[in-house]
């Protein structure tokens, strides 16, 4: 797989757009879905996903290829992912339905200060009940979390990634999952 | 409160981490036996970690990776030419043969914007409108180029206007065909055509300028 990757993106560098998109089919699952637990909506995942894709595109040049690819294209969506969450705190899909409540939108949920209510909580469906979860957590906890455990991503990886030392990824992996205990309560 | 929660919990995340040497699982797993607090935790831990393992793998819409090959900037068409002298040389080698070609007839459909038509014996010419008088008879082919035609009479071959019009009198005659063009194709078409039979025979006679 990765020489294969290799061999296109040394197409790519040389002007061959149509080897790029081999790349994109390639890896636009794995990629899409990291943005989307991020993100925790499809319009956004779908519209950073691909900025990510055209990111790597534009500047193929400056990957190493002695290191992994995946890597490298991971590490530019999860900053735009990181960009987008900061910058975009306040602003929700104000009329988006909030999966799993019976259309209840975001209206409701500020009236309700954020958090749901424990009873909305227990009668989500458990794939709705993984985003809402994942969303609560903050940011940096959230990155290492998704990467650990919907990737399935080796520490040493997702350090290699976030450019973090190895030390602060599992620190960050071990608060995320604490985190997450406590959210969850018992279930 | 435990006071054996801080570094117990560490060997909790290391080992749920794999990352755990032999002698600290027995050491946790021996605590966890005997502190009921501590193993309710470490199962409250296992089963958010499963809780997230559970997670459907969510697969990217219809139509992205179109939508990724839209939004990346145009690549250089030197490129692309060269990919396609690579992939393709023969359709490559049509295309620029159709480019050349195609420049040459366009161009002289655009620059000859003269009135013109063929000289024939007993044909009338009124400002722009070629008459063929009524009761005469023209032996051969007519052609007229940026003018109209009007048959009164009867022609014995083929009339061709170019961007022009033709009026037929109820008397008119011709026994050939004939033709209007006037458009591009149209002249490309007739070009092709009349290329083709000067190739094969080299008869017919050319328009006079008039």
């Amino acid at each position: 797989m990765d020489e294969l990757v290799n061999k296109r993106i040394n197409e790519v560098i040389k002007g061959d757009q149509d080897a790029f998109e081999e790349i994109v089919t390639m890896f636009q699952h794995r990629l899409y879905h990291v943005c989307y637990r991020m993100l925790g909506n499809s319009q956004e995942a779908e519209d950073i996903a691909q900025e990510a894709f055209v990111r790597a595109y534009v500047n193929i040049h400056t990957y190493d290829q002695k290191r992994k690819f995946s890597t490298w294209l991971f590490r530019i969506a999860t900053n735009l992912c990181i960009d987008r969450i900061r910058k975009k705190k306040p602003d929700y899909y104000l009329d988006a339905t909030v999966p799993g409540t019976d259309g209840l939108n975001m209206y409701s949920q500020i009236a309700a200060q954020g958090d749901l209510p424990e009873e909305e909580v227990e009668r989500m469906e458990e794939q709705d009940r993984v985003q809402y979860e994942i969303g609560r957590l903050p940011e940096k906890y959230r990155t290492v979390i998704i990467l650990r455990y919907m990737e399935e991503l080796p520490l040493q990886e997702i350090s290699d990634i976030l450019e973090l030392p190895l030390g602060t990824v599992k620190t960050r992996v071990h608060r995320g999952r604490e985190a997450l205990r406590k959210q969850m309560g018992n279930m | 409160m435990n006071t054996c929660q801080e570094p117990v919990i560490h060997l909790m995340h290391a080992y749920l981490d794999g990352d755990i040497s032999r002698e600290d699982e027995q050491l946790l797993q021996k605590h966890l036996v005997a502190c009921e607090h501590c193993r309710e935790m470490m199962d409250e831990l296992k089963m958010s970690a499963l809780f997230l393992k559970g997670a459907a793998p969510i697969q990217a819409p219809d139509g992205f990776v179109s939508g990724v090959m839209a939004r990346l900037p145009k690549e250089k068409k030197q490129a692309g030419f060269q990919r396609l002298l690579r992939r393709h040389p023969l359709v490559a080698a049509a295309a620029l043969f159709l480019i050349l070609m195609s420049a040459t007839l366009f161009s002289s459909y655009g620059n000859n914007q003269q009135f013109s038509f063929t000289k024939q014996p007993n044909l009338i010419v009124e400002g722009e409108t070629v008459i063929v008088p009524a009761g005469e008879v023209v032996k051969g082919d007519i052609i007229v180029k940026n003018g109209n035609i009007r048959i009164e009479g009867e022609v014995d071959g083929n009339v061709t206007v170019i961007r022009g019009s033709k009026y037929m009198a109820s008397t008119a005659v011709v026994t050939g065909k004939s033709e209007e063009i006037d458009r591009a194709f149209d002249w490309l078409w007739y070009k092709i055509k009349s290329t083709a039979k000067d190739i094969f025979s080299s008869s017919g006679g050319e328009p006079q300028e008039k």
